[in-house]
């Protein structure tokens, strides 16, 4: 008679939300029209760096249906500086206009803007704004910018360095004059534009009473509350955040950029709606970018391929300004990972953060991570390559092991990974990918001249910053946990408002499951509100993978209360002590005895007539939850690559691709597979096709648009092999890690090594990404030079 | 500067298999049309060099990305878009429901323009391989998916698919 328990978590149930999307009624903030709304646009600097003489607005501001125009010194002192949220202590923070006033700093830095009624008119206005300015000289490679005599960017940022940040363990030196050798790398982590599908858009409401609402496709929308209010000086209380649909978010939609405080303020202003929309060409000149770093590393050996130490010294690129994240990304982010999943005892790394006249670079899928991967990854591979022996057992010789978790790498106080077993998941890569057969192929296609070559790279990283007094430490201005109402209504269903931000991830799916679980209540009778400051409680968002990790835990421990507290309603109910009150499958019963069960919607109708309580307990079934993680869980994996360069062209086609993944328990592995497809396609985007060019002289900007710059269609990835292993974070209730940043973390250096390996016979170790066409086939064409000399 | 021409034109078009007369200045895209006059914002905007493919729509039955057509040239064509495609009430079409059931999309935006592309290219090629699926989806960008799951999709819908 007893149903058996609900159980959702690790089915891979179809997405909830998909029906709006598949039949065009998704909405996303550019669907937005309201009565009365006016058009914003801007005017942006043509200069990577000039003073601006003077700005004449006249013949704009007598454009037709042109209703304002303003620049720099009109807002200078109203709203703004723009504040980065992580700042590193010791940092050097560049002030930073919502206009520019007396100075641009990149191509694409706002200047002006104009608002009209109709969007044409405020474009066409846009460009009778005249600017005078007066050229100065621009710096945009992060080394260029460290050197003597370079262009200086802001007078506060001397040498043009914002953050210093060391992080040590064990002695290198030591461990260097006892290798057998010390082999060198220097690795640029090419600067990529995130690219949304759906680029940014505002629209600001202001009503009568004194309330404003922002629509924005906000990964962190309470935080982008915070920001507005705190630079705007809009109270907080009176600012509703209203995140819809979004298209795409991957880290770029978590700042708080200039358009996102004109908007409100331009709306408060003129008292109407206004709107802005970026377009694409925009977008890749004032949307954050991503990467951009310099590493230079040294390995002290042995010649058995153990790795006694490493030194890292990285130079990562900020932009023209610190913007949110920028400080963190390079130094915390990066070098304490620099290590990898290789037990290496003594470390010394150093990284500086430094400005250039270039568009700001910010948390991009992976935010450091990726780059620190490929720092541990491509010297781990140098390392095999140097002294002849087998990528993986070079690795396996390496791993941490699985029994040393907890594990804190070169003894470090900041970094912990909880769990893993790198072995387990290499054993299972290896099997999938048929590693000794592909082996086989390689080298008989080699006989015939033909270049396969086949990667390897593992990866950890940690997943959701918290505990949030240890985000005081690093200077992050913000929590680490995460917040969640379950509400239960007077029939027995459930809404849950989630401070977690959907941008794709299919949240409504995976929350309800986790929520269902615990509730022991259908699916269908769950709803999952996000995106609105007005109903949802407080919250920190979508980023770092840390929507399962802390805000599925905060579903997961609310949803915990509910039920703690209808079994006491129910206890009363069926007139028993709440000890002996079973419950399942939506049913309260008492095991053992003939007393007829009760169902959770007759408790929840109780809990709300409150008719039969028991003394002491308050009415009413909905529990908030502020879940603040005491750790912060490691994902981990192994990722094989095959690949086929065909040296006369220098084209490389990825043959075969194969991901095995411990992101901890599993929620939907449905969804789970389809975080690892996207973000592995896009760390191969990275290895084999997208980089950012700036011309080195002028600072222009040369990928200005999707014509220039090469994001991989379905002809350029290949199918993908995502497996999983199960090793439950200790961290949280549901054991789960964080999975959406695995595949732009693994994907590149596994690409770069699978290259590296084709062009092995040509004697070739060293290839910086993005591995096009051009870059390969000139280093075969320099090999072979080489070779006939 | 030369004076922006912003005299009216009517352009008139069957929509989702509804008629329409609406007066749009020279400079207007179709999809600017589609998506401001008509409200039909299941068609979207992804980039501004005809590169995304979020914004295909069919004219007279062949996809087509919808910016790159004034919307004065559409006088007369007959045009479906996302919503069109399975009008409310109706069942998800074929590729719609292949699109659920194998995950292929995720932030959706690129989703109505994607079911386009794949529409046409069964109507020109029920069977495709899978070389030839991604060679025929290569208008369309999707950020998301790593296209894997799209593939899978239209595999199952491919006439191989169906029998199998």
């Amino acid at each position: 008679m007893n149903a058996p328990a609900i159980r959702y978590v690790g089915q891979p149930l179809r997405r909830r939300e998909d029906f709006k999307f598949l039949t065009g009624k998704g909405r996303y903030v550019d669907d937005t029209k309201l009565p009365g709304m006016l058009h914003m646009a801007v005017l942006r600097s043509p200069h990577a760096h000039a003073e601006i003489k003077c700005i004449d607005i006249t013949k704009a501001a007598a454009a037709p249906g042109v209703r304002l125009v303003l620049s720099g010194k009109d807002l200078a002192g109203k709203i703004g500086p723009i504040m980065p949220n992580w700042i590193i202590p010791g940092s050097k923070v560049p002030f930073r206009p919502v206009l520019a006033i007396d100075r641009v700093r990149f191509v694409g830095e706002c200047v002006a803007l104009v608002v009209a009624e109709q969007q044409a008119a405020a474009y066409d206005a846009v460009d009778l704004i005249e600017v005078d300015y007066e050229p100065l000289p621009a710096v945009v490679d992060e080394e260029a910018a460290t050197r003597n005599g370079a262009p200086q960017l802001h007078d506060n940022v001397p040498g043009n360095i914002t953050t210093i940040y060391k992080v040590r363990g064990g002695d290198y030196q030591k461990a260097a004059r006892e290798a057998d050798q010390i082999i060198s790398l220097r690795l640029v982590n090419n600067r990529l534009i995130p690219t949304c599908m759906e680029t940014r858009c505002i629209v600001a409401d202001p009503t009568p009473d004194g309330t404003l609402t922002v629509y924005i496709g906000s990964q962190v929308p309470h935080m982008h509350r915070r920001w507005i209010a705190e630079t705007t000086g809009i109270p907080e209380h009176l600012l509703r955040i209203v995140a819809p649909d979004i298209g795409g978010g991957f880290g770029a939609k978590m700042h708080l950029y200039p358009e996102d405080l004109l908007c409100p303020y331009l709306a408060r202003q003129l008292g109407t709606p206004v709107k802005w929309w970026e377009s694409r060409s925009e977008s890749h000149q004032s949307t954050s970018h991503g990467r951009a770093h310099i590493e230079s590393i040294e390995a002290a050996i042995r010649n058995d391929g153990t790795i006694l130490g490493m030194k890292v010294e990285t130079l990562g690129n900020a932009g023209a300004y610190l913007s949110n994240m920028a400080s963190g990304g390079p130094t915390v982010n990066t070098i304490n990972f620099g290590t990898g999943t290789y037990e290496i005892e003594n470390y010394e790394a150093i990284s500086r953060v430094v400005v250039t006249n270039t568009v700001p670079v910010d948390a991009y899928r992976g935010y450091g991570r990726p780059e620190a991967a490929y720092i541990a990854e491509r010297t781990i591979d140098a390392v095999a390559r140097h002294l002849n022996l087998d990528q993986v057992e070079v690795r396996r010789k390496n791993f941490i092991q699985p029994t040393d978790f907890p594990h804190r790498p070169y003894g470090s106080a900041g970094v912990m990974f909880d769990s893993g077993n790198y072995q387990g998941c290499l054993d299972k890569a290896l099997a999938a990918f048929d590693y000794d057969g592909r082996r086989r192929e390689r080298a008989a296609l080699l006989r015939d001249g033909i270049y396969r070559g086949i990667g390897v790279a593992a990866y950890t990283h940690m997943c959701g910053m918290a505990p949030s007094r240890r985000l005081a430490l690093s200077g992050f201005d913000r929590g680490g946990w995460e917040s969640a109402r379950v509400s239960i209504d007077s029939s027995g269903r459930a809404t849950i408002y989630s401070g977690s931000m959907s941008q794709g991830h299919g949240h409504l799916t995976s929350l309800s499951q986790i929520a269902a679980d615990v509730l022991q209540i259908p699916i269908e009778n769950i709803d999952v509100v996000q995106g609105d400051t007005r109903q949802v409680q407080a919250g920190h968002g979508t980023f770092n993978s840390r929507s399962m990790a802390v805000g599925g835990s905060s579903v997961h421990v609310s949803s915990e209360r509910i039920v703690a507290k209808a079994k006491k309603i129910a206890a009363g109910m069926l007139e028993v002590d709440e000890k002996d009150v079973a419950y399942s499958a939506g049913t309260f019963s008492v095991p053992g005895t003939d007393i007829a069960a009760v169902s959770f919607a007759k408790v929840a109708r109780m809990a709300y007539v409150g008719h039969r309580l028991p003394d002491g307990l308050a009415p009413g079934l909905d529990e908030t939850v502020f879940y603040d993680p005491t750790g912060m869980g490691s994902p981990s994996g192994v990722h094989l690559a095959y690949v086929e360069v065909d040296a006369e062209t220098g084209i490389v086609r990825v043959l075969d691709y194969v991901a095995v993944d411990d992101v901890g328990t599993l929620i939907n592995p449905l969804l789970a597979a389809g975080q690892i497809h996207g973000g592995v396609v896009q760390g191969i985007a990275q290895a084999l096709y997208e980089e950012v060019s700036y011309d080195s002289e002028s600072g222009q900007l040369l990928t200005g648009s999707l014509l220039d710059y090469a994001v991989p269609r379905a002809e350029h990835v290949p199918n993908i092999t995502s497996l999983f292993q199960e090793t439950p974070s200790p961290t949280n209730p549901i054991g789960v890690k964080g999975i959406g940043e695995s595949g732009s973390i693994a994907a590149p250096p596994c690409m770069v090594h699978a290259v590296l390996d084709a062009l092995s016979p040509f004697g070739i170790t060293h290839l910086d990404m993005p591995l096009t066409p051009p870059r390969v086939w000139s280093a075969i064409t320099k090999a072979r030079a080489g070779a006939d000399r | 500067m030369t004076k922006v021409d912003d005299r009216l034109h009517a352009v008139t078009i069957e929509i989702n298999g509804a008629r329409r007369t609406i007066e749009v200045p020279a400079r207007k895209l179709l999809v600017q049309l589609i998506r401001d006059d008509l409200g039909l914002t299941g068609t979207h905007v992804g980039c501004d060099t005809s590169q995304c493919g979020a914004c295909t729509v069919e004219i007279d039955g062949r996809a087509v990305k919808s910016c790159t057509v004034l919307a004065v040239m559409a006088d007369g064509v007959s045009i479906t878009t996302i919503e069109g495609v399975s009008p409310p009430g109706a069942a998800l079409d074929p590729v719609q429901a292949a699109f659920h059931e194998h995950h292929a999309l995720q932030c959706g935006f690129c989703t109505p323009g994607m079911i386009m592309s794949v529409r046409q290219l069964l109507r020109t090629n029920p069977d495709p391989t899978e070389a030839e699926i991604r060679h025929g989806l290569a208008g369309n960008i999707c950020r998301c998916t790593g296209y894997h799951n799209i593939v899978r999709a239209v595999e199952a819908l491919a006439l191989k698919g169906v029998e199998r």
